[in-house]
């Protein structure tokens, strides 16, 4: 389980992220969604403890972040914007690069690999390098990379982004199997048809504030529309009204 | 420490399968800095017996006033060419470039026992000259002195009375010391080898990490960011030291290819010399790996990495210049320079000379120290925010 409370971050003069609270629950799959620029990506890093909120706080399983950020590390599987791979390693040694950095031995990242690889239907990718994969292969094996030490809690930003039809389903099928083994799953996404497909949860941000949280009926009712597109854009329609110019 | 270990162990794994750097620790390193340093020392060594042996080329004004003194000196090597007018102006317009004038009372002079003048037309600050310039007055001076002891003998005199002291040179620059002075430059030479050993791999663990968005997901592992700076920094340490050891073991074959009997050219490039000098370098191989490691931290792409740390390489160049240009006697304040210190031992094995280990202890303690700094303000900069953020 995450709970983000009252998260704030500026850079320079802009603030990107400004009081965004929400909670994904375990067994759920947490959409955030919002226009480019929004702040997911600011708030996903806070949350992963890449970056320190100026204010507020992040607590995973009950931990807080700021004090205890190993921890939250070895509960969390964090997918970020930057998915870079070694191409010049196979995808096994990419993921048992960070098995061992998880802190298990080399027999325990072998087997903790295959058996993940094979979860992933990877396995006929495991030994070749890197270097000219697809998108989505390079994809699938970032998420095997932040799944190798089998977190409760699992946070992709933008998973989707680039990725072709075949591989979507793939990735959908995967993260509902996640959410099936109980786990929280939190992605961000710009993509509405995203969120219709996977969220139980709906958090949709827009200048860095949350302006909408619940299921999608909710938020449909919310909007009172009947198509969740149309009450996405009326609700950040708003949101551009009271927090823009 | 573990995580470090851990990092070391892929950094090295993953640059071994990198041609480039290969190509860079096994050959471009280790080898051409040898082979340029071959080429080099026998295009001069070369230079040097030919310009010893090469008929001595001279423009004599006033051949005819000393045929006997012309003809001497054309036995003792000098070519004797046709006489031009305004020598001086010649010589100034650098149309010639030495000139002997032979005045028309030599004769005269000769016959009567005065001393008989001749004129040597030559511009000093013509470096190039010196030797030919000094050549050519020694042999004019053997020539006095045999003709000063016939007459004298004629007279029934010793000739010995007029050399009432006796100056022997006794230089004390041992054959290793001759041969060293055209050497300033190869503690530059090792010191490049370890650059190039440590860079690819440098810039290729921080900015390449960084370009190939690959350091956000390794950052967001469980581990401490020193261990994680530590394991690049090693590794490519290991890699400049490979280098090295290579560079150094190639130096050992090219030591036995030189032939011994050239003149002043005794180096000591023996066992010992890798001996020594492996450890003196340790350090500063640590040291400068660090240094690159930091510099490409900084940098935004692989290329903008290749660029600061291709600049860097010439910063080994200013001891090596300084000691080329101003001799300076070494001293023991001197071995608190990193690189300097460094450089001046390598050239004191290279000579031969005992190497002090107090001064080898001084400038091992510093670079190290140094390291440590440079370590420190480089995981200020990995502690940042700003370091993982590729976008």
């Amino acid at each position: 389980m995450i709970e983000v409370e009252d998260l704030w971050k500026r850079f320079g003069t802009k603030q990107a992220v400004a009081g965004v609270s929400f909670a994904a629950q375990d067994g759920q799959i947490t959409g955030l969604l919002g226009p480019n620029g929004a702040g997911k990506t600011t708030t996903l890093r806070m949350l992963y403890t890449l970056m320190q909120p100026d204010r507020g706080s992040v607590r995973v399983d009950g931990i807080d972040a700021a004090a205890r950020p190993m921890d939250v590390r070895r509960r969390l599987g964090a997918l970020p914007d930057a998915r870079g791979l070694y191409k010049r390693l196979s995808v096994r040694e990419n993921v048992e690069y960070f098995a061992r950095l998880h802190g298990m031995d080399r027999a325990q990242a072998t087997a903790r690999c295959t058996a993940l690889l094979q979860e992933l239907q990877m396995m006929e990718l495991a030994d070749r390098r890197t270097e000219g994969f697809s998108q989505g292969e390079r994809v699938k094996t970032a998420i095997a990379r932040a799944l190798v030490h089998d977190p409760r809690n699992v946070v992709l930003d933008e998973p989707a982004n680039g990725l072709d039809v075949m591989a979507t389903r793939s990735l959908r099928e995967t993260l509902r199997k996640l959410r099936a083994q109980g786990r929280c799953v939190l992605m961000s996404t710009h993509i509405m048809q995203e969120v219709v497909a996977l969220c139980d949860r709906i958090v949709i941000i827009a200048h860095g504030r949350v302006v909408a949280d619940g299921t999608p009926d909710a938020l449909r009712e919310q909007a009172q529309q009947s198509n969740l597109e149309e009450a996405f854009m009326r609700i950040i329609g708003a949101a551009e009204l009271e927090g823009g110019t | 420490m573990r995580a470090m270990l851990i990092v070391l162990g892929k950094e090295c794994i993953e640059s071994l399968r990198d041609r480039r750097v290969l190509l860079n620790v096994l050959v471009l390193g280790p080898l051409l800095t040898p082979m340029l340093l071959l080429l080099l020392m026998h295009l001069i060594v070369g230079r040097e017996i030919e310009k010893a042996e090469r008929p001595l080329p001279v423009i004599v004004v006033g051949a005819q006033n000393a045929p006997n003194l012309v003809e001497t000196l054309r036995q003792s090597g000098m070519d004797p060419r046709p006489a031009i007018d305004d020598p001086e102006a010649a010589v100034r317009a650098q149309r010639a470039d030495l000139v002997l004038r032979i005045p028309q009372r030599f004769g005269e002079d000769w016959r009567a026992g005065r001393p008989a003048q001749v004129e040597l037309i030559f511009d000093s600050s013509r470096q190039e000259l010196r030797g030919e310039v000094q050549r050519l007055q020694s042999m004019i001076e053997a020539y006095a002195a045999r003709t000063g002891s016939l007459r004298l003998l004629a007279r029934g005199l010793a000739p010995s009375l007029v050399n009432p002291i006796v100056v022997a040179d006794r230089d004390q620059a041992t054959p290793q010391a001759r041969g060293a002075l055209l050497l300033n430059m190869l503690p530059y030479f090792l010191i490049l080898t370890a650059l190039i050993g440590g860079m690819w791999l440098a810039i290729d663990a921080t900015a390449g990490e960084r370009e190939r968005q690959s350091l956000e997901p390794l950052l967001v592992n469980p581990v401490e960011r020193a261990s994680v700076l530590m394991g690049k920094w090693l590794a490519t340490a290991l890699f400049s030291m490979a280098s090295l050891l290579l560079g150094l073991f190639a130096f050992l074959a090219v030591g036995r290819l030189l032939p011994s009997d050239d003149p002043g050219l005794g180096l000591s490039i023996g066992p010992r010399f890798v001996l020594v000098a492996l450890p003196v370098m340790v350090p500063l191989v640590l040291l400068i790996t660090m240094a690159q490691v930091w510099v490409a931290s900084f940098a935004k792409s692989f290329r903008e990495a290749q660029t600061y740390l291709g600049l860097a390489q010439l910063v080994p160049l200013i001891p090596s210049i300084l000691l080329m240009a101003v001799p300076l006697r070494p001293q023991l304040w001197m071995s608190a320079i990193p690189l300097f210190s460094q450089q001046i031992t390598i050239l004191h094995l290279l000579r031969g000379e005992v190497v002090s280990p107090l001064a080898i202890a001084i400038g091992a303690a510093v670079s190290l120290v140094a390291a440590a700094g440079i370590f420190w303000l480089t995981l200020r900069l990995y502690r940042s925010e700003r370091v993982a953020i590729s976008s």
